[in-house]
């Protein structure tokens, strides 16, 4: 039977199947609120017996209207919503966004500013790595590897409340610069958190790097080849597994990461388990990173200071300089000025390449925000992907793509 | 004191209350795992678990907060939201069948233990008698034949809920349990050519396996476990698959099938599941643990006939056949609770296999094993006792 949704030519054959073998292929609607399609994914599948004949994925449940909102709001009004694109990640999102603007800017942030970011950026990867390798326990049913990574998320946690004063949506950039200083004492804090994490992330990934039953169910197992990653615009963790070693932070450095040195782990086969190895080795890079920046930290300001039209002046000169009132004012109704222009900026975030493209006809309001989502563009290579699959391998290969619904919907 | 009385009663009155005891036993023993699973559960997970329930009116109670807790009351509060939430039953789907099929999940997860002995004392002429509810000679059969009956409500509940992921989980759970039933039944064949060898009993009841066990010397007191590694293994195996226990939980796996074939159950229905998922487990490990673990001895070479006889120099009341029956009742069942322990820790340890690696487990490791050990013993034995 095929659904209203789908392959009708598939529906005939399937028709002269029956005739002959007396089978029938059954469709199967995996979502959209099922344990592990991550969200409000749903997958239209056809099934021959427990094989996967065909794949449809439907998107759109979580649409929200992401990129016409921003054309109705100032830049920095916008930084909220980029929390809730990948929200596992948030962090990396408010980065990537305030670049992509600054771009437009043409503005040059401090040292001291970018710093931070790097190090927003390295935990937010840590973060949102540890939730997928904890998900991907669940997907193929390893319970408690996903509590273990959730008390490290819980540290992390504490650290981006001190940072932000969110745990969750952060909204911590502004166009220019960062919202407020780095607290006192919580670059040691950080530090200590990579000390203490490095041993337990070895522990958790020991309950899975050599577990047979782990390697058994994802060996083997959605194997995307180098060519198909390239074609289907993979980015991220999921083109690394397959052998590119694609990095933006190598490839077009941005936010000074020129200066930090890390490696760009690839996979050898593409299958489920080297994009499980991609993101253990990720994170463990991404403490290096974190522990390099930290190690030499830059003083100075946190904001880019001469750029008075676009961050809005500190309160304490807000309430003593008329000239910083204004200053404030204009920022906080009219927005940061940009110049007319278009420009697109995408930065490595977790799950892979986060996109801007903006077109600003001047003013504070963008005219147009486009958002290239990595989920979105990696979940394209799911039909290919689970043809051939079994119910079972469908569930890991989701997890091993480790999306984010948020994002892909936008 | 005496019991006769009891013996003198009607036979259906004697029946009936051994028909209750059963319930009365398992049913607490069932729901107390389902609370040990959440409590290991979370000490695995390095997470406190339940621990907040506790009835107002007993809150007052010195020293109570430690079965508060380990989360004791949680246990009554999950039970009795099972009897009072709303009981749904899915439109579309075959209401006699989905109201049947937990029931028949029920029956023989309560029917298979009325043929394990749970313990053994010494009665007035100084015989063993054990203590069972049918000392059956065919036991172990009797067992198999039973549980295997368990299956019929897997695919039932799957059929008759009208949905897919059930569906899929009781075409599952149907080929699951019959590949593992045989590899399991091939793994005890060696123990009981072993006691019925030329010359022995002549028997298939468990209480003769665990008397077996229970003999002076060397190899009269080793378990089988000992003897028969590689049957005990192959049982063990086969038994997480039966009792659909992680890494074998493929009828019910949560991450593809969101509830296999008790997706569409709620309420009591769903708990009557669970509860017949606890008893085939209680019941599984009771049987391997008198197979392989020596049932109610207490160590290995040491029998429960010795140490009583050893405690009785010591305590006067010893000596006493109801405080023998009672030791060997708690060794047993302490020896099932670490088994049902040790389910749990794999369950939370382990990731799941995937249904097609199950069934070649089954068919292609599993049942030559079970056939090649069969074959060796059967060849050693006849050689032995040549």
């Amino acid at each position: 039977m095929a659904t209203e949704y789908a392959f009708p030519d598939n529906a005939a054959k399937t028709d002269a199947a029956a005739q002959e073998f007396q089978t029938e292929k059954m469709s199967l609607a995996m979502g959209p609120s099922h344990p592990s399609t991550h969200g409000v994914l749903r997958l239209q599948l056809e099934l021959d017996g427990e094989i996967v004949t065909h794949c449809d994925p439907i998107l759109g449940y979580l649409h929200r209207g992401d990129e016409k909102i921003a054309e109705n709001m100032t830049y920095n009004q916008f930084v909220p919503y980029t929390d809730r694109l990948d929200y596992l990640a948030p962090l990396a999102n408010n980065v990537a966004y305030a670049i992509a603007v600054e771009k437009l800017a043409n503005l040059k942030v401090p040292a001291r500013c970018e710093a931070i970011r790097v190090i927003c950026c390295e935990l937010a990867r840590i973060s949102a790595h540890l939730l997928g390798l904890g998900a991907y326990g669940i997907d193929v049913g390893a319970w408690s590897v996903f509590l273990y990574s959730f008390e490290e998320r819980e540290k992390l946690y504490k650290l981006f409340e001190e940072l932000t004063g969110a745990r969750f949506t952060t909204s911590y950039t502004r166009i220019g610069g960062v919202a407020r200083d780095v607290p006192e004492g919580w670059n040691d804090r950080v530090g200590k958190f990579c000390d203490q994490f490095l041993p337990i992330l070895e522990e958790i990934l020991n309950l899975l790097t050599r577990n047979k039953i782990f390697t058994d169910r994802t060996q083997g197992v959605g194997i995307i080849s180098r060519e198909d990653a390239i074609g289907y615009g993979l980015t991220g963790p999921n083109l690394r597994g397959s052998g590119v070693a694609f990095d933006l932070r190598k490839d077009k450095p941005y936010s000074g990461y020129k200066q930090y040195e890390f490696d760009i782990p690839v996979g050898t086969t593409g299958d489920c388990y080297d994009r499980y190895l991609c993101r253990g080795e990720e994170m463990r890079q991404s403490v290096r990173i974190v522990r390099q920046v930290l190690k030499n930290f830059p003083s100075g300001a946190y904001y880019a200071e001469d750029a008075k039209k676009i961050f809005a002046p500190r309160k304490d000169k807000v309430l003593t300089s008329m000239e910083e009132l204004i200053n404030n004012f204009m920022i906080t109704t009219e927005g940061p000025q940009m110049p007319a222009g278009e420009v697109y900026f995408e930065a490595e975030n977790p799950k892979g390449a986060l996109g801007f493209f903006i077109v600003s006809k001047g003013g504070g309001v963008p005219y147009r925000l486009k958002i290239r989502s990595p989920s979105f563009c990696n979940l394209s290579i799911l039909p290919k992907v689970c043809q051939g699959a079994l119910v079972s391998d469908v569930v890991s290969i989701l997890g091993s793509l480790d999306f984010v619904m948020g994002e892909c919907d936008r | 004191m005496d019991f006769s009385f009891y013996f003198d009663l009607p036979l259906w009155i004697r029946l009936t209350l051994q028909g209750l005891a059963v319930i009365l036993v398992l049913f607490p023993i069932a729901a107390a795992c389902s609370m040990a699973e959440r409590k290991i559960s979370a000490w695995i997970q390095g997470r406190p678990g339940p621990n907040r329930t506790i009835p107002p009116l007993l809150a007052w109670v010195p020293g109570i907060w430690i079965l508060q807790k380990l989360g004791v009351f949680q246990l009554a509060a999950d039970g009795g939201k099972f009897v009072f939430k709303e009981d749904p039953v899915p439109g579309g789907v075959n209401k006699f069948y989905f109201i049947a099929a937990p029931i028949l999940a029920m029956i023989p997860a309560l029917s298979t233990v009325t043929v394990v002995p749970f313990g053994a004392y010494l009665d007035s002429a100084g015989k063993l008698v054990p203590i069972v509810l049918a000392n059956v000679d065919i036991g172990l059969l009797a067992v198999f034949a039973v549980s295997s009956l368990g299956v019929y409500a897997v695919i039932l509940a799957g059929w008759a809920s009208n949905s897919k992921y059930p569906f899929l989980g009781g075409v599952r759970a149907s080929a699951q349990l019959i590949s593992y039933e045989l590899s399991m039944t091939l793994s005890v064949l060696p123990v009981f050519l072993w006691i019925n060898a030329p010359g022995g009993q002549g028997t298939l009841s468990l209480f003769d396996v665990v008397q077996f066990q229970s003999q002076p010397g060397f190899w009269g007191g080793a378990w089988f476990v000992f003897t028969m590694p590689l049957s005990a293994f192959i049982f063990l195996v086969a038994l997480f698959a039966e009792t659909n226990r992680q890494p074998f939980d493929m009828p019910e796996s949560e991450s593809d099938l969101v509830g296999g074939f008790h997706t569409e159950y709620g309420a009591f229905k769903w708990s009557l599941f669970f509860v017949a998922e606890y008893c085939h487990m209680i019941v599984g490990s009771a049987v391997f643990i008198l197979l392989f673990f020596g049932g109610w001895n207490p160590l290995p070479w040491v029998t429960l006939t010795d140490s009583v006889n050893a405690l009785a120099g010591v305590l006067p009341f010893a000596a006493h056949p109801l405080f023998m029956g009672a030791l060997g009742i708690a060794i047993f069942l302490g020896k099932i609770l670490f088994s049902i322990f040790f389910f749990m820790w794999v369950r939370w340890t382990l990731p799941r296999f995937r249904y097609d690696q199950v069934m070649n487990i089954g068919w292609k490791k599993l049942l030559p094993l079970s056939i090649a050990n069969l074959i060796a013993y059967t060849l050693g034995i006849a050689l032995l006792h040549k």
